[in-house]
């Protein structure tokens, strides 16, 4: 079986293209035709949000390249250049560094609806997979991206990190200067983080994008009843009865979230672009000093979670590597999902109590962490990451347990919704 | 497509020595790839001993130089600050220095070739933050018992007035003491072995 060019038979203009590219194709499959479920709530804004805020950064962060020096003695200066001299220079920038903030909120809510209505099960693994690299990649870009000012922040930062991986037995402390290219963070390793910041990471982060949306329009959009619409079909049509096409109607529907969320977003660009301190922190007004640690060395907002855990793990056997794998192992858990998930119901909302309780504390204990991974350290706060830790661990470790013994509620045939 | 003439042992043989070959040669153009990461040979020839001249170190006071690019500090203790140092032994993780994060011709809890001159590299061994110098005591901001010392802000990790690590921190290590020798009275050649030593 070969491919059929121009399979709706356009003519004309579109016609030629369509002989030669699949054009109309395209645009049938993933929008004009693609039938969504119709009880999409507003959970189901923050898929298209992060997809604009992914081009915000591109666009921004194209326009920022053309003004920024990637070199350790001009980096800082030329970012205060952006800032003072250049034309709308703080507006990129500002759209650029809130930007990344914006990102990883809409990326934890969009993960978090996953989890809701059982985004992860089968027959969506690969979804859920692509989406878990795409956090990966995400992280990876944000880092790179908080070094490039090159302000004393961004310089231990890049240090503490970077020093993760010399916790590797044997190898750790080579590795630190193979990825460094010096005995410290210096001018190699900031101009290799931008090249990773600039080309690398977009180009897998915008393919992996590209993998996820092609996963979920070949299986279909799951939605807040955690059932398949493709089971109920109209029988002349194959159209399932429950679907509507993603264009026009959910188009439109994002331009309302888009609306919103551009409100409150720009409303932070312009307004308080600092964020009080936690998108652009304090200490990273002052040029790297690689001889002086800022008093209060913090992660940026999105990672405070897994900082906590990070510093919540003693050492132990002379190394402090346990740390890292906690750090690490916590996202890995993300990946697991699909197959920790026994329950036999999507959604939560014909799930019992158990998944329930266990939701919650697992939403206060990784709040919790986030909000001591950005305090200093003290004893009171090592005591609540390190049960918040351990809280977060058990809602994926014991999953397979209390999804597959709880009495689930029945499932609707149909999706719920009452037409407005 | 005919299958007259077709030699399946010929051709397994042909696909599995192409993958070989190709797979070496991924390999092999790997190499520039991976190996330009390396520290250069402008970063490599930076690396040298430093000299500090320390004549001018008033007692108490703690001096911080660069040495490849690391805070290294210079303090000269005073008799107090000696005279606590065992005072903390049970407070720490490695009190007798057993770790090997000193050079072998440096030895006992004052972990220096003078005891009044210590010469650390500043650079907590948690995750490569740099400690700061709170000699002032008592501290319950840190430790109810704290006689002096190092502290990290990153993580809260604690060290005495030696760079030894106290027990329950985040730092596996008690500070790095670089190779060191004195060049007279006056001056630390801080990157060099004492001559005769290593």
């Amino acid at each position: 079986m070969g491919i059929t060019p121009n399979p709706y038979k356009t003519t004309g203009f579109l016609g030629w293209i369509d002989d030669r590219f699949p054009l109309t194709k395209l645009w049938k499959d993933h929008l004009a035709e693609y039938y969504a479920p119709k009880n999409f709530n507003f959970w189901y804004f923050f898929g298209s949000l992060a997809l604009l805020v992914l081009v915000n950064q591109l666009l921004t962060g194209i326009w920022l390249v053309m003004h920024y020096k990637p070199d350790a003695t001009q980096a800082w200066d030329s970012v205060e250049y952006i800032m003072r001299d250049v034309p709308w220079g703080d507006t990129l920038r500002y759209l650029h560094s809130t930007g990344a903030s914006a990102f990883f909120i809409v990326v934890y809510l969009h993960m978090y609806r996953g989890i809701l209505y059982g985004s992860h099960r089968k027959p969506r693994e690969l979804i859920w997979l692509f989406g878990c690299l795409i956090f990966l990649c995400l992280m990876a870009e944000a880092f790179c991206g908080y070094v490039l000012p090159w302000g004393n922040m961004s310089y231990w930062g890049a240090k503490v990190i970077i020093n993760l991986f010399g916790t590797i037995p044997f190898v750790g402390p080579d590795l630190v200067v193979w990825i460094q290219g010096d005995y410290v963070p210096s001018d190699a390793t900031l101009n290799r983080l931008f090249s990773l910041h600039v080309i690398a990471l977009p180009f897998v982060l915008v393919g992996l994008v590209v993998a996820h949306i092609i996963a979920l329009h070949e299986v279909g959009s799951n939605n807040p009843d955690g059932i398949e619409i493709k089971k109920h079909k109209d029988p002349k049509t194959g159209i399932p009865l429950d679907g509507i096409p993603f264009h026009p109607y959910y188009t439109v529907k994002d331009i309302v979230g888009v609306s919103v969320f551009l409100i409150i977003f720009l409303g932070i660009v312009f307004l308080a672009p600092d964020g009080g301190g936690y998108f652009l922190e304090q200490p990273n007004f002052t040029p790297a000093n690689p001889l002086s640690t800022p008093p209060h060395i913090t992660p940026a907002w999105y990672f405070g979670s897994f900082y906590a855990m990070l510093r919540a793990t003693p050492s132990f056997a002379g190394t402090q590597i346990w740390g890292v794998i906690v750090m690490f192992g916590a996202v890995i858990l993300l990946f697991l999902m699909p197959w920790l998930d026994r329950s036999p119901v999507k959604s939560i909302r014909y799930k019992g109590p158990i998944f329930k309780i266990a939701l919650a504390i697992f939403t206060v204990s990784f709040v919790l962490l986030n909000y001591y991974g950005m305090q200093p350290p003290s004893p009171m706060g090592k005591l609540i990451s390190q049960v918040g830790t351990i809280l977060y661990y058990l809602f994926f470790l014991l999953m397979p347990f209390y999804t597959k013994m709880e009495k689930t509620k029945p499932v609707p045939e149909r999706v719920t919704h009452e037409a407005h | 497509m005919s299958n007259q003439g077709v030699d399946p042992g010929r051709r397994r043989f042909l696909t599995l020595t192409t993958t070989v070959v190709g797979g070496a040669g991924i390999v092999a153009a790997a190499v520039p790839f991976l190996a330009s990461w390396k520290p250069s040979e402008r970063a490599k020839a930076l690396g040298a001993p430093v000299e500090v001249d320390i004549s001018n170190i008033e007692p108490g006071q703690r001096l911080v130089v660069a040495w490849r690019g690391k805070p290294t500090w210079v303090l000269k203790r005073t008799p107090e600050m000696l005279a606590s140092l065992p005072k903390v032994d049970p407070n720490l993780l490695d009190p007798e220095c057993k770790q090997d994060q000193q050079p072998d011709y440096i030895k006992g809890e004052a972990r220096a070739i003078k005891p009044e001159i210590l010469v650390l590299v500043g650079v907590c061994t948690h995750l490569g933050c740099s400690p700061g110098f709170r000699p002032d005591h008592p501290a319950p901001d840190i430790d109810p018992n704290w006689q002096g010392g190092f502290y990290c802000p990153c993580h809260g990790s604690k060290f005495d007035l030696s760079g030894r690590v106290y027990k329950g921190v985040p730092a596996p290590l008690n500070l790095v003491v670089p190779p060191y020798h004195f060049d007279g009275d006056t001056k630390v050649v801080i990157g060099e072995d004492p001559k005769g030593a290593a």
